[in-house]
């Protein structure tokens, strides 16, 4: 499923809104979660999963060309978690009711 | 504070003018085709945030922290986030806080 998959079903599911405000608000979503995580923030989606920033340390790499060594310095990425209910779902289990999520 | 689905409901209200019911919805229902796409085994693809890859993992042997007893871990199908380039260069500018 890509970007434009997603609005598309997004709008099947939201026919009350215009095409272009389904539009505008998954790049939003996207835009925040993205501004949240460049900013060190944690997003937390219940039944979903959560995304935080882990910490690589500083190594020692190499030019794959040259060979030579280059030191690298540390850097953050990004990391998602998966929460219990998508980690059921991916895996087959189907809870009866997730009465506990909402 | 963690950003969750209020937070983003609220920029929706503000930013595309979505009533509070709709930006709600909007939410609950963006991770919803997600998770069920996911479930489904598609992978889903956000060009510019990143990937949600699923990957086959076969059993393997685990063993329970507490007792110490040995116990298989089943094999299993697992979601796996690979960021995007533009998402990654964001958020290596980051420079933490306090850490290092």
């Amino acid at each position: 499923m890509t970007k434009s998959e997603l609005i598309e079903a997004m709008a099947r599911r939201q026919i009350h809104l215009a095409h272009h405000d389904v539009e505008l608000g998954v790049k939003e979503i996207l835009e925040y979660v993205s501004q949240s995580l460049a900013t060190g923030e944690r997003i937390e989606i219940r039944g979903f999963g959560s995304f935080s920033l882990h910490f690589r340390p500083p190594r020692v790499g190499r030019n794959p060309k040259t060979g030579d060594s280059v030191a690298l310095p540390g850097k953050y990425v990004p990391y998602f978690k998966p929460g219990k209910e998508l980690r059921d779902r991916v895996n087959g289990i189907v809870s009866s009711d997730d009465g506990a999520d909402d | 504070m963690a950003l969750t689905k209020a937070e983003l409901a609220e920029r929706l209200f503000e930013q595309v003018g979505l009533n509070k019911r709709e930006a709600k919805e909007f939410v609950d229902s963006f991770f919803d085709v997600m998770r069920d796409a996911l479930a489904r085994g598609e992978q889903v693809k956000l060009s510019g945030f990143g990937n949600f890859d699923l990957r086959q993992k076969n059993q393997r042997p685990g063993r329970n922290p507490k007792t110490g007893e040995e116990i298989p871990i089943s094999a299993r199908r697992v979601v796996t986030f690979r960021p995007g380039q533009k998402l990654k260069v964001r958020v290596e500018a980051y420079a933490g806080s306090g850490q290092q």
